[in-house]
């Protein structure tokens, strides 16, 4: 299961671990201060949605409380039935944005209902120490934890369940992984610092799954997750994967559930992956502004065409949509995209610009004079 | 199941109870035919039981409470760990999974690769086969017949409430210094020699399976008195050199991940044989015992 041994992963871990950062240090949290802050508890809401948020801080610090109940459940990741037993934060594959300002505090409860069957933690990238919070949020079923971070950085950062060992990436090519934006108080900047600000946000979380085959070529079905286990592991290990898709199942958002805009709206993009590299791209469109690593005391790179996210980080892309019809957000690997399935839409509303493009000539037989 | 009666108390210093138990001596029992495998009798006893699990005081991990157990009736274990030819009989029955691969198939040799599942799936096959009750032994029985051998969890772990990375430190540092067997293949039955109870290979480089699962336990802030417990039992504890928390489907202890400890080199199990019937006059007088003693793992 999990170890806190293992969990350290070695040297490089040990390496961290021994170099403490400056300051870190005796620094004892002033409780009565804490105590003393505003709280606010945010209610999750599932991707690709995001929770309501001010983009430019009202007050001052606040302690920001979430609830997280770990829900461990069968989905469907495919039109051909493909089952993975999920391992979710909150129900949902990526598991849901949470937006604080820097400087507040994030403080998360983490259930683990006795329904379900293994133990699990979480390790925000965007927190200091103890492996992420890693090493004090273990759980098992039964069990509730309650921890709490500074969002001492700003940018999108992604977390992660990290049990120990094995089980780190077996539960995170299971579906637990998610992401934190944490805004600059004064807001997002362009390179210059003048104010960017977006009108809608959408949460992209693209999973990579490993679902295991039979003999035919069918994929497996298996009575839980750990029945499953010693399979998965042997695919993960090719380090190919059978699915790449966005908020948890191929075409979940397209059609009907394709992600809706306006001309002239701005739209912010926020792109995790835990475990793989991947490089979105909106065909059709750009980023306008991109932090392709996610860290906004960077400035924005501007005019992408693809952006790369690192497997471990999330990134976001301010767009204003200029055209409307139909765009798609790929990962622009197309076989990922179309085969595997990291095919998104936009549906974007609004009057054609015939100055940024037109067809000029309709298609017809050539002409041969 | 024995009920042994314990007390907890808060370190491992003896404590001297009145009832007249010996330490436990082990007989061996004659050997036997395949069904019926050679087993220990391990006498009753008194013994200081480190309790597996993790414990929690005002909020901080703390070395576990020893609880002071009294086994007050024998009971009867494999001497040696389920061998390689024994397992494979359950698996040509369709009783059980096919063990992982082990680079070398030695029939004598304990079968390894194999999760906790398939060791009460084996239990199970046992004991239809035999018309005995086969089962796991529970952590407490095991780390009594294990003896001089038991090595259980680490006490020695630095402890700061005020500075938790004190105690990751000093378990890396345990951890690391421990290090891995060098040569984790396993060996032919009795390679490791028996203990003072007669048991073979307690302590050598299998690992085993016990019926006790996971824990993790609040202690009252001024006693060792356990306040809380959530049991988790998709885990279950796994006893040898070292003591190790697996997650029941488990085979391999290099790449299965476990709670505490250096991985396992390699994952077997050795059965307890339950006495035979509770309904003769003996039996019925045991039952009426075991009624009697607080039932407490």
């Amino acid at each position: 299961m999990f170890t806190r041994r293992e969990a350290l992963m070695g040297v490089a871990t040990a390496a961290i671990l021994t170099t403490l950062p400056p300051f870190a240090v005796s620094a004892q949290a002033d409780e009565a201060v804490i105590n003393a802050l505003p709280r606010v508890k945010v209610k999750l809401v599932a991707p690709p949605f995001v929770h309501a948020h001010d983009q430019v801080a009202v007050g001052g610090a606040k302690v920001v409380e979430f609830t997280m109940t770990i829900v461990e459940k069968p989905i469907i990741l495919d039109d051909e039935g493909a089952t993975l037993h999920a391992m979710t934060y909150d129900g949902s594959v990526p598991g849901p944005l949470m937006v604080v300002h820097q400087d507040d505090y994030v403080e998360l409860t983490l259930i683990n209902p006795d329904t379900n069957s293994l133990a699990h933690n979480i390790d925000f990238h965007a927190s200091t120490g103890a492996l992420g919070g890693g090493e004090l949020t273990l759980i098992n079923p039964g069990e509730q934890v309650t921890l709490r971070f500074k969002a001492t950085r700003t940018g999108t950062f992604v977390y992660h369940c990290a049990p120990g060992g094995p089980m780190i990436p077996w539960h995170v090519v299971s579906g637990m992984s998610g992401a934190i934006m944490i805004l600059p108080r004064d807001g997002l900047k362009d390179e210059k610092g003048a104010p960017l600000s977006y009108d809608k946000v959408f949460y992209i979380g693209e999973n990579d799954f490993y679902i295991p085959r039979d003999e035919s070529g069918a994929y497996k079905s298996f009575e839980s997750a750990g029945d499953g286990y010693e399979d998965m592991l042997k695919v993960m290990r090719g380090l190919i994967p059978t699915h790449v898709v966005f908020n948890g199942a191929k075409g979940s958002l397209t059609g009907e559930n394709a992600m809706k805009a306006k001309v002239g709206e701005t739209v912010l993009i926020v792109h995790a992956q835990a475990n793989r590299d991947t490089r979105p791209h909106l065909i059709g469109g750009h980023g306008d502004y991109v932090w392709e690593m996610g860290k906004f005391a960077n400035p924005p790179a501007k005019d992408l065409e693809t952006w790369f996210i690192r497997g471990g980080s999330a990134g976001a892309a301010l767009y204003t949509f200029r055209q409307p019809g139909i765009y798609a957000y790929v990962n622009h690997n197309l076989i990922e995209a179309v085969e595997l399935g990291a095919t998104a839409h936009f549906k974007v509303e609004g009057d054609w610009n015939d100055d940024l493009m037109k067809q000029v000539d309709a298609p017809r037989a050539i002409t041969t004079n | 199941m024995q009920r042994p009666a314990q007390i907890l108390i808060g370190s491992v210093t003896a404590l001297v109870m009145g009832a007249g138990a010996l330490a436990g001596a082990g007989s061996a029992a004659p050997e036997a035919d395949g069904a019926r495998p050679p087993t220990v009798t391990i006498l009753p006893g008194l013994f200081a039981y480190p309790n597996p699990g993790e414990f929690l005081r005002d909020g901080h991990p703390v070395a576990g409470p020893t609880t002071l157990v009294s086994f007050e009736r024998p009971f009867e274990i494999m001497k040696y760990q389920v061998s390689v030819a024994d397992y494979e009989g359950c698996v040509d029955a369709g009783a059980c999974r096919q063990a992982d691969a082990p680079r070398l198939r030695v029939p004598n040799n304990p079968i390894t690769g194999v999760s906790y599942l398939d060791a009460i799936a084996y239990a199970r096959w046992q004991s239809e086969r035999t018309g005995q009750t086969w089962r796991l032994p529970t952590a407490m029985e095991w780390a009594f017949a294990a003896g001089e051998r038991f090595v259980g969890d680490a006490a020695d772990i630095e402890n700061d409430p005020t500075n938790p990375a004190r105690r990751w430190l000093s378990l890396y540092e345990r951890e690391s210094a421990r290090g891995r067997t060098a040569a984790p293949d396993a060996r032919v039955q009795g390679s490791f020699g028996t203990n003072t109870k007669g048991l073979a290979d307690v302590g050598g480089n299998v690992w085993e399976w016990t019926a006790t699962c996971y824990v993790r336990a609040t202690l009252a802030s001024d006693a060792p008195e356990v306040v809380s417990r959530v049991e988790n039992c998709g885990v279950h504890v796994v006893e040898g050199r070292h003591r190790a928390y697996m997650s029941d489907f488990i085979r391999d202890g290099k790449s299965g991940g476990c709670a505490v400890g250096t991985p396992p080199d390699n994952l077997g199990f050795r059965l307890v044989r339950e006495p035979r019937s509770r309904f003769g006059l003996a039996g019925l007088k045991r039952y009426l015992r075991g009624l009697a003693t607080p039932a407490t793992d």
